[in-house]
């Protein structure tokens, strides 16, 4: 469990982080949404004891942050931002010094070394200094060093910052296997993320909790929310069908791109689009290439709310 | 005190992945013989003891060992792996300690290669090895004092060359403390009080006294309580800037 009361971080003049609250529990993936400078990274090296609080408290796992801080640690792992590491050391000693420092001795230390070098793909380079790797390496390197443990609470900061498309996927299903029995705090400004791989999302904007949520419901605070999605086939019926959708009792307002001849209609509160939107398509003879129904826009919904 | 060993270890294996160790054993070695047998008449002196080897030891030390003690934490916050290791299940004082401890290894690894000094002195004659061992344990002490010093500055700074320079300075008014032409100066117009109270805070004194072959309890607990101040100073500034 993570818990944190009314924490807070003040420099001089500037309030990083404002009155957080928040609670995680086990088999949740809390993704850390807000724009950069929102204390999103300030808030998580709170967690991980690296910045103490100027105000409120932070626990992992019952252990205080403060009080009681080397078994708050231990309970974590603990991602920083840009993943820093020892330049100067190979992979393979890096990942032994974190090894003794987290005290894995015998067997158990053998199968977890080859377990997280196994799964973040790492044999290639063990004996390569990690100054010489390429980001997505260095990344990896530093997500082993994080989980090497096996700790019950993960905090990630950017886990897949510099990654390709490849190692995102990657990164993503190791999450949702280690999702199951962990507790996962992960920061992202990558929105795609949040639908992959997280059960609750927390939008913080000026050191403030602004959202905190599932992200379908986070999701349905779009204005796209319900809203249809139709292209035509021949762009010269544009101006027709936009006349007709627009007439629709149940359409508040349309958008338009000519570029792609696509029409999105945004309805009245509370009323469904779909059917009534085919129907007109059939009456009128609408050639459509596409017709959706939208989910809502987390991309809008952020903009909207930290803006 | 697993993870002072721990870190100790990281600490000195890393002096030897790059090419900094053989570097600065390399120029102690060279600096050291230069000023004994150069500025020092080692054979002029006609005389079997390394005194002209000593004797030279604080100025030798005075810019290389805060060269040797200026990454020990501006580097850690400058790459940003001072979030790493105090995010690690590890104390600030164990790591603290554990950097500490690795740079004072190495500079005792580097004054134990001038072991052909000590052969070639026994070849010649027949010197006091008793006031040779006690040297050799005051010049360590020195150096551990001007790398709690370094320690100190490399904590206050991500910029290792400020880093270097405010080690040097800080170094350097330790050592003028006890310089005999500052303190002749002094005497005269300033109370003695306070010209002994000066002098007694130099590391040229209390260096100078266990070189002679004295090992006084005072200048051993001289040593341990500056190394000590400077090492609680390290854990204060990087308590306070670790994070900015």
């Amino acid at each position: 469990m993570i818990k944190t009361e009314h924490l807070s971080k003040r420099y001089d003049a500037l309030v990083a982080v404002d009155d957080v609250t928040f609670q995680v529990g086990p088999g949740e993936v809390l993704g850390f949404l807000g724009p950069n400078g929102a204390g999103k990274t300030t808030t998580m090296r709170m967690l991980a004891g690296f910045v103490t609080p100027s105000a409120g408290r932070a626990s992992i796992c019952g252990h205080d942050i403060e009080s009681d801080p080397l078994a708050a640690k231990a309970s974590l792992g603990y991602l920083p931002e840009g993943a820093p590491t020892y330049g100067e050391m190979t992979v393979r000693s890096f990942l032994d010094f974190i090894a003794d420092l987290r005290q894995l001795e015998g067997e158990r230390r053998r199968a977890r070394l080859d377990y997280v070098i196994e799964r973040l793909q790492l044999s290639s380079v063990l004996e390569q200094t990690i100054e010489t790797l390429s980001k997505g390496f260095r990344r990896r390197v530093g997500l082993a060093q994080a989980i090497v443990h096996d700790p019950p609470v993960l905090v990630l900061d950017e886990p897949t910052d510099g990654l390709d498309p490849n190692q995102k996927h990657e990164v993503r299903t190791l999450i949702n296997e280690m999702a199951r029995d962990k507790i996962i705090v992960i920061s992202t400004h990558i929105l795609e993320e949040v639908n992959a791989v997280c059960t609750r999302a927390i939008i913080i904007a000026r050191g403030r909790i602004v959202a905190d949520d599932t992200p379908v419901a986070l999701a349905g605070k779009s204005r796209y929310h319900n809203a249809v999605s139709l292209q035509l086939e021949r762009a010269d019926q544009l101006e027709a069908a936009r006349e007709a959708v627009r007439s629709l009792p149940s359409v508040a307002e349309i958008e338009v791109s000519e570029r792609d001849a696509r029409i999105t209609a945004l309805p009245r509160a509370g009323a469904t689009l779909l059917p009534a939107l085919s129907e007109l398509a059939s009456r009128q003879g609408l050639k459509l290439k596409e017709l959706h129904l939208e989910s809502g826009r987390l991309d809008e919904v952020f903009r909207t709310i930290t803006a | 005190m697993r993870n002072v060993g721990i870190i100790m270890r990281r600490e000195l294996a890393s002096y030897f992945a790059t090419p900094l160790a053989y570097v600065f054993i390399l120029i102690f070695l060279v600096l050291a013989n230069f000023f004994t047998f150069s500025l020092g008449g080692f054979f002029e002196r006609d005389q079997a003891d390394l005194q002209p080897f000593f004797t030279y030891h604080p100025w030798l030390y005075l810019f290389l060992v805060p060269a040797l003690s200026m990454r020990l934490w501006a580097e850690e916050r400058k790459s940003g792996s001072i979030e790493l290791l105090m995010t690690q299940p590890v104390t600030l004082w164990e790591a603290v300690l554990g950097k500490f401890l690795a740079a004072w290894l190495f500079t005792a690894l580097a004054l134990a290669l001038t072991f052909p000094l000590w052969i070639t002195v026994n070849y010649l004659g027949k010197p006091d090895n008793g006031t040779i061992l006690a040297a050799y344990l005051g010049s360590l002490l020195l150096a551990g004092g001007f790398l709690a010093i370094g320690s100190c500055t490399s904590a206050l700074t991500r910029n290792q060359v400020i880093a270097f320079i405010l080690g040097v300075v800080v170094c350097f008014a330790f050592v003028l403390a006890g310089f005999p032409p500052l303190l002749n100066l002094l005497t005269g117009w300033v109370p003695q009080v306070i010209v002994d109270a000066i002098a007694s805070l130099s590391f040229l004194t209390h260096f100078e006294s266990i070189a002679k072959g004295v090992i006084d309890v005072r200048d051993l607990l001289y040593f341990a309580m500056l190394i000590g101040f400077f090492l609680l100073a390290t854990s204060i500034a990087l308590d306070l800037r670790k994070a900015n």
